[in-house]
Order: structure tokens, then sequence, then C-alpha cells
């Protein structure tokens, strides 16, 4: 069972994004006109939350619950691909209104058709394989 | 209690709670990132033995699998249990924005858009299929989407996650403002 609390982290993640209402379209349509502070006020108390637990963890040292320390990787410094593939996949997410998480959580809540979102975003990913060498990093 | 989890949630409950997950997965000694589960799927079908990229042991990224098993699960659980059958609180002016293109809201998602049927008009390719594929293709070249960039990156201060969201911003201002009243007129 050592992937239980893998899976009650994914249950406790779709709960907060569904009555958050982040998984829906309308939220991320508002969002992109400015028309309201709810997406920013989730995604940026999020990331302040976020900065001080990063912090706790390494001040204090933090063991994983294997025993092992934690320790962070830093994001390779691509800055061509962190840009030209953000805006590639922001015109997706305007689209779709949904993120990689809010898919799943989208098909968990009964909307069935974005399985087909899921599989397009898998291929996505398997062109991007194939192209990488080929692609400004 | 039970009434008080109906409600939708505020933003400076969701935000937190968003974080909590980010600190119980880095405290499982993994990360958050949901994207890298596409990449997974990739390598789970066969796609390691034409290209490199994908040719890595996908047991190891097991875990998220289980994970995003479990945030579909956590989306079924809310829509059978915890929803009071509420309209999702966007501002006057979106609703407003969307009568002009005879979209009304209601539910989660736009029905005349999201659904089996629209598959097969040019609209609803467009957002479902083309915006599916962007979605992959961007996260996968980006190295992260909101969970591993915008959330986890930022976090933990890294510059390529803050040029990653301005990216996103970029794309997303693009299709809003640009292209889906081109969509919603076709």
């Amino acid at each position: 069972m050592k992937y239980f609390k893998f899976l009650t982290a994914g249950i406790l993640f779709g709960i907060i994004l569904t009555k958050s209402e982040v998984i829906s379209w309308y939220r991320i349509y508002e969002m992109f006109r400015f028309e309201s502070f709810h997406m920013y006020g989730v995604i940026g108390s999020a990331v302040l939350t976020g900065i001080i637990i990063i912090q706790l963890i390494k001040r204090v040292g933090l063991k994983s619950i294997g025993g092992e320390p934690v320790s962070f990787s830093d994001k390779a410094k691509n800055y061509k691909a962190a840009l030209f593939g953000g805006t590639i996949f922001g015109l997706g997410w305007a689209m779709t209104g949904a993120c990689p998480g809010p898919i799943y959580v989208l098909i968990g809540n009964g909307f069935l058709v974005f399985i087909l979102v899921l599989i397009s975003a898998a291929l996505g990913t398997l062109a991007y394989g194939f192209l990488k060498p080929r692609l400004p990093h | 209690m039970i009434e008080i989890i109906k409600q939708p949630w505020p933003w400076y409950v969701a935000g937190p709670a968003i974080s909590l997950v980010m600190f119980l997965l880095i405290y499982f000694g993994k990360n958050f990132g949901v994207s890298s589960t596409l990449r997974t799927m990739c390598s789970i079908g066969g796609a390691g033995k034409i290209i490199d990229f994908f040719k890595f042991d996908w047991k190891d990224q097991l875990w998220n699998l289980v994970f995003v098993g479990g945030a579909l699960l956590g989306g079924w659980i809310t829509s059978a249990f915890l929803m009071d059958n509420e309209m999702v609180a966007i501002s006057n002016s979106t609703v407003e924005s969307l009568t002009e293109y005879n979209i009304i809201p209601h539910g989660y998602v736009p029905q005349s858009i999201f659904s089996w049927a629209s598959v097969f008009s040019l609209q609803g390719f467009i957002m479902i299929i083309i915006g599916g594929f962007l979605v992959g293709f961007g996260t996968r070249w980006a190295g992260g989407c909101t969970s591993g960039h915008a959330i986890t990156g930022l976090s933990n201060l890294q510059l390529p996650s803050l040029v990653s969201v301005i990216g996103f911003f970029i794309g997303g201002l693009i299709t809003t403002h640009f292209l889906l009243p081109l969509i919603f007129n076709l």
C-alpha cells in the first residue's frame, strides 16, 4: 500500500480544484479577461504559502517520510523553452480552460469529453518528444 | 460542517490548500508536477522504442499516475457528495461577453462547446483537440505546467518558472482576446 498516500493526496487535490471552481472553463476565461480576482487569489496565495513552506523545509532540514533529507532540484535554465513552450501552453489553456491537473479532475466530475483533451495532450507531449532536438531550448 | 464544505471555496482557502498538497508530495519524497504524467503515458505506450525522450523506467513515475487517478476520484467524490448545484459565480461582465457569443454560462464548462457532438464541428475540434494538443506540447517544452512551474517553481523562486508563467499569460491572452472571438464566430 505504498501508493495509498499518493491516492489520498490526489483525492484532496481533486476536491480542492472542484470546490474552488479552478476547473471551470469560465474561471479561466474570466482570469484572462482580468474580470475577477478569484484565480489570481488562488494562484497568488498558493505561491505565497508555498514560498513559506519551502523556506521552512530548507531551514528546518526536513526529512521525507522515508527518512531522506528533502532536496530541491533547480529548474533547467532553458529560458527559450520556458517562454516559447509556456506561450504554446497558454494558447491551449485558454481554449480548453484546463491545465493538466484540472483535465483529470474534470473527467472525474463527469465531463467525459475531457478524455479527448487528455489524449490530445498526450499526443502533444509525444510530438514535442519527437521534435525536441530541433526546437530551441 | 458538511454545509460549509458544500459552499464554493474562496481563494484564500483554495490557494493554501493547494500548497498543502505540494507539501505532502514533497514530504513523500516526490514533487508536485502534473504534466509529467503525460510523458509517462507516452512511455508506457512504447514511445521510448522510437524516441529517446520517452526512454526511462516509467515505474518510477507510477506514484504520479496514482496521484492524478486520485485527483480524478476527488472530482467524482465532490460532484457526487459535496456539491450544491450552484452556478460558477463569475463576474457580470464575463457573463455579458459570453452572451454576445450566444454562450449562456451554466455548470462548469460551456456544454455547447465541450460535448461529444461538438468534436465534429470545427469550433469543437479546435477547442478540444487542438487545445489539448497545445497543452501537452507546450507544458513539456516549457518543462512544467501550472503545478510544476507556477506553484512549485515560483515557490522555490526559480527564474525559469517565472519566464514560463509569463509565457502562460502571453498565450492565454492571445487566445482569449484574439482567437476565441474568431473561433466563437465560426
